[in-house]
């Protein structure tokens, strides 16, 4: 369990290091025992989540047949 | 994900290394490994491009950035050790690979940079705070629906709107997952310049949807000035 209880100021300035796993276990921690008792702070902890799943979803991109066929002739030269 | 980093005592369950230690797959050494090479490429071909296209917001560049990092990639093999950790190995050297043309196009990114830094807009705007404002707590769950909602198009432009020296740190760490440390040591800055680009970046983009909401009707008009 955690040396100190955080506030919601705390957690929320911190939380985005949180979710980009920048924090140690222990910081962590603290963070998701706040979480656990905060509907407001894990509302927003959500929402930040799900921005970042997907702004992260906008890295998937189908390439154009160009590229495969471009590819595909490098790869035959190795 | 099985290219976990070697335990440090910090919890970086999402974190992939860069040349991991692990060795649950070794990359083979005969005819096979070419085979497995262009597999693994062809899996990731999507990935690659996205990734390149949200780096360089070209098409015909992005095509440019996958074809060299494969090359790369490929003569570079040997430094691989894990096979399960292949993409998180290419996605550095296209990573690498984007850096380094990019500095090459620029006589001075740093004073780019700087310049984009001293701009503080967009620091503290927060999307969700604009959701949450008193007389819009009857909508059920506002930031659900908002990003629910919003099109892959919204957030594309949006991402694709910021200025370079804060586009490239959110693809890096959130399309990418480098850690700050990985980002700070590839673009040469220190980790609490990444870390305070990525907290701007995040605020522009943020205020970017925002306003991308209210146009599309997806939003309420009572924070006209918010996003203006």
């Amino acid at each position: 369990m955690t040396d100190h209880e955080l506030n919601c100021e705390d957690v929320l300035r911190q939380l985005l290091d949180y979710l980009d796993g920048e924090m140690d276990s222990e910081g962590s921690a603290q963070i998701e025992h706040h979480l656990e008792h905060c509907r407001g702070c894990f509302s927003r902890a959500e929402f930040e989540r799900r921005l970042k799943a997907r702004i992260g979803e906008t890295g998937t991109e189908e390439a154009p047949e160009s590229l495969r066929a471009r590819l595909k002739s490098l790869l035959n030269r190795f | 994900m099985s290219c976990q980093p070697v335990p440090t005592g910090r919890a970086r369950t999402t974190r992939m290394r860069a040349v991991p230690a692990c060795l649950e797959e070794p990359v083979p050494e005969d005819a096979s490994r070419r085979r497995l090479f262009a597999a693994e490429v062809e899996r990731l071909t999507d990935r690659l491009f996205g990734t390149a296209l949200r780096l360089t917001r070209h098409r015909a560049d992005a095509e440019d950035l996958v074809a060299e990092s494969v090359a790369k990639a490929w003569a570079r093999l040997d430094e691989l050790r894990d096979m399960q950790c292949f993409e998180a190995w290419i996605q550095r050297i296209l990573g690498n690979t984007f850096v380094s043309q990019w500095r090459r196009r620029r006589a001075h990114p740093e004073v780019a940079l700087e310049a984009e830094d001293a701009d503080g807009e967009g620091e503290t705007f927060s999307l969700f705070e604009q959701l949450h404002q008193p007389f819009l707590l009857w909508w059920s769950n506002p930031e659900e629906m908002l990003v629910n909602k919003l099109l892959r198009e919204d957030l594309e432009r949006a991402l694709d709107g910021l200025p370079d020296g804060f586009r490239i740190v959110v693809v890096m760490v959130e399309v990418q997952g480098y850690s700050y440390a990985e980002a700070a040591e590839l673009l040469q800055v220190p980790v609490g310049t990444v870390r305070s680009r990525l907290n701007r970046a995040r605020g522009l983009l943020q205020r970017a949807l925002w306003r991308q909401a209210r146009e599309a009707g997806l939003a309420p008009e009572h924070g006209r000035n918010a996003g203006d």
